[in-house]
C-alpha cells in the first residue's frame, strides 16, 4: 500500500511544483491597459438608416450598456458603425432630435433597439423608417446569418470535443477539467497577443505549446499515477472535477477576473447578409484544418490507428504490442494541442474570462454524447449540431436561454439514444 | 484579525444555517450516493426547488410556512420524478451528465429574465421568511456566539435548522437499517444480483433519488432563510461541488459522515481564510491581494475533493470495502 501511495503522491506534489513555477513566473499580474481607444475596440454594431431607399444623414446614434456610452453619425449613405469594447447586450438607440424633418420613424417607440453581441463579434441594427412597417431582414437571411454563426462557433466546439473524446476513448475518463484547456488557450494567447504584444501567429503557437505542455503534464503527474493505482473510472472523474476547480481558480488567481479583450484587428467583411470578419474566417479554416489533420492522423498513420486500436479494446491492443501507456501519452499532447487551439480561437472571436471553458464544458459534453462517447468523427458532427443549435434558437427563444437548448438535447439524446447518433451500442445500460 | 475572532468565526461557521443547507443537501446526496450509488451531480437543482418553491408558494400565494414547505418538497419531487424516470437505467456516468446538466438548465432558465416574472430572474426572490420567523418563541435582546454577535431570528433559525439535521439523520439511520435500506445498498454494490433476487432495481432507484432530493429541498429552504434571499447564483455547480466535498470527508455511507463532514469543512475553510487574510495584511504573501483569498477557498475545495477520492475515499466514517465507486 505504501509502495503504491508513494508514487502519485510524488508525481502529485511534482504537479503543485509545477503550479507554484509558473505561478512565479507570473507573479506581476498583468494589468489592464491604459485608456482604451475606440478603434481598437473588438466589438461592431453598425446598420443604415434609409426610408424608401434615400439615406438619412446626420443622424445621431447611441449605443449604451452599463452606463458605458458611444455614439457616433449616420453618414452620406446613411450608414453607421460603433466599436464598443465588451460583449453582452446593447441598447442601440437614436436620438430622435437629430432625425430631419422628411423622415419619420415607422412607430414612435422605434427609435430604441437592441444589439446582441453575446455570442458573435458584429451586429446589425436596423431602424424603420416611413409608413409601411418594412420587414429588417427576412427570415432566411436572418437564418443563413445564425447557421453562419453556428458553424463558426460548432467548428471551435468540434476541435475541443474531439480532445474529450480521444482522453475519453482511450481511457475511459470523463474529464470534467476539460473546459480549463480552452480556457488556458484562451488567456495564453491574451498573455503572448494583447499583453506581450507577439505576432499573432507566434502568439497563437506559444498559447496552443503551452496547453500541450500543461496536457503533457496533467497526465503525467496526474492521470498515469492514478491509472496505475487503479482507480475506478468513476472516481477519477470525480478527481477530474477537484483538478477542474483547482485549475480553474488558479487561473482566476494569475489572470484575475475581468474579461479580456484578446481580438482588436479584425475587419468586417460583408458575404451577403452575413457581417463577419478576417479573424473569423481564418480561424473557421484553421479549424477545418486541424479537422482535416486529425481525420488523417487517426485513419492513416500507424500511431493513428494505434490509438483507434486502444480505444476498441485497449487489452487486444496491448496483446498485439502496442505500448498503451505511449499512445494514451500522444494522445493526451494531441488532445490538450487542439483544446488549446480551440481556446485560442474563442478568444480571439469572443472575448474571454476566466471561466469560459467551464461554461462551454457542458456543450462539449452534449456534442461528444450526441454524437457517440469515444468516436471522433461523432464528436465533430455533433459539435457542429449543438453550435447549429445554440445560434438557431436564438430565432425562436430569448438568447439567454440557448445554451438551455443544447443541454436539453444531451439530455434528450441520453434518455433516447445513449450511443449517440453515430456510436455504437454498447455498454450503456 | 486576532486568533481568537478566527476562532470565534470558525466557531459561528461550525453552527451557522448555510453550513447546516450544505449538511442537509449532504444527507440526501448520502442516500443517492451513499447508499444506492447514484452519481448525482445536480443536488444544486434539488436545493434550489425547495428554496424556489417555498418562496414563490409564499411571495406569489401568501401560503402560510407549512403549505410552503410542502410546495417546495413537492417541486424537488417532481423534479426527481422527472429526471429519474428517463435516467436512471443509464450507466453511472452518464447519469452524472444528465444531473449536471439538468441543474444548470434549470438554473439558466430561473435565472433568465424570461422566467422572471415567477422567479424573480437574475434578481432572485427575496423576503419571504416572515411566516417563519413569526413562530420565534425567543424574546428579543443581545446574544452572541463567542464573541460574535447574533439575533434572537438567528438562534432560531440555528435551533430549528439543527433539529431538523437531527431528524434527517434519524430517518437515513431508520431507512437504511431497514429491509428496504439493504436492498439499496445490493444496488450499490450489485445491481444485477439485486434484480436476480426479483427486486425492480428501478423503483428503488426512483425512490432513493426522491427521498435524497426531499432532503436537499429541505436544504435548500434552510440554506436561504437565514439571509431570505434566494438567487439563482447560489445554485451553481460549486453548491453541487461542496456538497459532494462534504459527504466524501465526512464518509458517503455514514450517518454522522456528513453532519461532521459539513462542520468541518467549513470550520477549516473560515480558518485557513482568516489565516491567509492575516499572512496577507502582515505582507509576508505579497503575490497575493486580499480580495483573492476567498478565491482561495474554491482552489481548496477542489484540492480537498481530489486528495479525498484518491487517498481516502471511505472520508472520516466511511468503511474502505463500501466505497468502491461502482464502475
Amino acid at each position: 500500500m505504501n509502495r503504491l501511495q508513494k508514487g502519485p503522491a510524488r508525481a502529485f506534489g511534482a504537479l503543485i511544483a509545477g503550479f507554484l513555477i509558473f505561478a512565479g513566473l507570473l507573479t506581476a499580474s498583468p494589468a489592464s491597459a491604459a485608456d482604451p481607444d475606440p478603434s481598437t475596440f473588438a466589438y461592431t454594431i453598425a446598420g443604415t438608416l434609409q426610408q424608401d431607399d434615400v439615406p438619412i444623414t446626420g443622424v445621431k446614434v447611441i449605443a449604451s450598456k452599463d452606463g458605458e456610452k458611444y455614439d457616433t453619425k449616420s453618414d452620406e449613405f446613411g450608414e453607421w458603425t460603433i466599436m464598443v469594447p465588451t460583449d453582452g447586450v446593447w441598447k442601440v438607440e437614436l436620438d430622435a432630435a437629430t432625425i430631419p424633418a422628411d423622415f419619420k420613424l415607422a412607430n414612435v417607440d422605434g427609435a430604441v433597439n437592441e444589439a446582441d453581441l453575446t455570442q458573435t463579434d458584429f451586429a446589425a441594427v436596423l431602424f424603420k423608417f416611413g409608413s409601411d412597417a418594412v420587414v429588417t431582414q427576412s427570415f432566411s437571411d436572418q437564418l443563413i446569418v445564425r447557421i453562419f454563426a453556428g458553424l463558426n462557433f460548432g467548428l471551435m466546439l468540434a476541435i475541443a470535443a474531439i480532445g474529450i473524446t480521444l482522453i475519453y476513448g482511450t481511457t475511459g475518463l470523463n474529464n470534467f477539467a476539460h473546459g480549463e484547456m480552452v480556457t488556458l488557450g484562451a488567456m495564453m494567447m491574451w498573455l503572448f497577443y494583447s499583453f506581450f504584444q507577439l505576432n499573432i501567429v507566434i502568439a497563437g503557437l506559444l498559447a496552443v505549446a503551452s496547453v500541450t505542455s500543461f496536457g503533457w503534464a496533467q497526465d503525467a503527474g496526474l492521470w498515469k499515477p492514478l491509472r496505475k493505482r487503479r482507480l475506478g473510472l468513476n472516481q477519477m472523474m470525480i478527481v477530474s472535477i477537484g483538478f477542474g476547480i483547482v485549475a480553474r481558480y488558479v487561473i482566476l488567481l494569475f489572470f484575475a477576473g475581468y474579461t479580456k479583450d484578446i481580438s482588436g484587428a479584425a475587419n468586417v467583411i460583408q458575404l451577403g447578409p452575413i457581417f463577419t470578419s478576417d479573424v473569423t474566417l481564418v480561424s473557421m479554416l484553421i479549424s477545418i484544418t486541424a479537422l482535416l489533420g486529425v481525420a488523417y492522423f487517426l485513419t492513416r498513420t500507424r500511431v493513428g490507428k494505434a490509438t483507434r486500436a486502444v480505444s476498441d479494446n485497449s487489452a487486444l491492443a496491448a496483446s498485439t504490442g502496442i505500448d498503451v501507456e505511449r499512445i494514451i501519452r500522444i494522445v493526451w499532447l494531441v488532445a490538450a494541442a487542439l483544446t488549446g487551439l480551440a481556446g485560442v480561437l474563442y478568444g480571439l472571436q469572443f472575448q474571454a474570462n476566466w471561466a469560459v471553458g467551464y461554461d462551454i464544458l457542458l456543450l462539449l459534453f452534449a456534442a461528444v454524447t450526441l454524437g457517440g462517447l469515444g468516436t471522433s468523427l461523432g464528436a465533430a458532427v455533433g459539435a457542429l449540431i449543438i453550435g447549429m443549435v445554440v445560434e438557431v434558437s436564438t430565432l425562436f427563444m430569448p438568447s439567454e436561454l440557448k445554451y438551455v437548448s443544447a443541454l436539453v438535447i444531451l439530455i434528450v439524446i441520453l434518455v433516447v439514444r445513449p450511443q449517440g447518433v453515430l456510436g455504437k451500442k454498447q455498454r450503456i445500460g | 484579525m486576532d486568533f481568537n475572532t478566527a476562532l470565534s468565526l470558525a466557531l459561528n461557521e461550525l453552527v451557522s444555517p448555510v453550513t447546516v443547507g450544505y449538511i442537509l443537501c449532504a444527507i440526501g446526496l448520502a442516500i443517492h450516493f451513499g447508499f444506492t450509488g447514484l452519481l448525482n451531480f445536480g443536488q444544486a437543482a434539488f436545493a434550489a426547488l425547495g428554496a424556489y418553491g417555498f418562496a414563490f408558494a409564499t411571495l406569489e400565494w401568501g401560503w402560510d410556512l407549512w403549505g410552503s414547505v410542502l410546495f417546495g418538497l413537492v417541486c424537488a419531487m417532481a423534479f426527481a420524478a422527472l429526471l429519474g424516470i428517463p435516467t436512471l437505467r443509464l450507466r453511472a456516468d452518464y447519469l452524472a451528465i444528465v444531473t449536471i446538466a439538468a441543474s444548470q438548465a434549470l438554473r439558466f432558465t430561473v435565472g433568465s429574465s424570461t422566467a422572471a416574472p415567477i422567479t424573480g430572474g437574475s434578481e432572485g426572490l427575496s423576503q419571504f421568511g416572515d411566516s417563519f420567523y413569526a413562530l420565534n418563541p425567543i424574546p428579543e435582546g443581545e446574544y452572541s456566539i463567542g464573541i460574535v454577535p447574533i439575533t434572537n431570528g438567528d438562534i432560531w433559525m440555528r435551533i430549528v435548522a439543527w433539529g431538523l439535521v437531527g431528524v434527517a439523520a434519524l430517518f437515513v439511520f431508520a431507512l437504511t437499517r431497514s429491509p428496504w435500506g439493504r436492498v439499496l445498498k445490493g444496488i450499490r454494490e450489485d445491481e444485477d444480483a439485486v434484480r436476480a433476487l426479483g427486486k425492480n432495481v428501478f423503483s428503488y432507484k426512483l425512490q432513493a433519488l426522491v427521498i435524497g432530493g426531499s432532503i436537499a429541498a429541505i436544504g435548500g429552504m434552510v440554506f436561504v432563510m437565514a439571509s431570505q434571499t434566494n438567487q439563482p447564483t447560489n445554485w451553481g455547480t460549486n453548491f453541487t461541488f461542496i456538497t459532494w466535498t462534504i459527504l466524501l470527508l465526512g464518509g458517503a455511507a455514514t450517518i454522522l459522515g456528513p453532519i461532521v463532514g459539513g462542520m468541518v469543512f467549513f470550520a477549516l475553510l473560515t480558518l485557513i481564510e482568516s489565516g491567509l487574510e492575516f499572512l496577507v495584511n502582515a505582507g509576508l504573501l505579497p503575490f497575493l491581494a486580499i480580495e483573492q483569498v476567498a478565491q482561495v477557498r474554491f482552489l481548496l475545495l477542489g484540492l480537498i475533493l481530489m486528495l479525498l477520492v484518491i487517498f481516502r475515499p471511505q472520508g472520516f466514517f466511511g468503511n474502505k470495502k463500501e466505497m468502491q465507486f461502482n464502475g
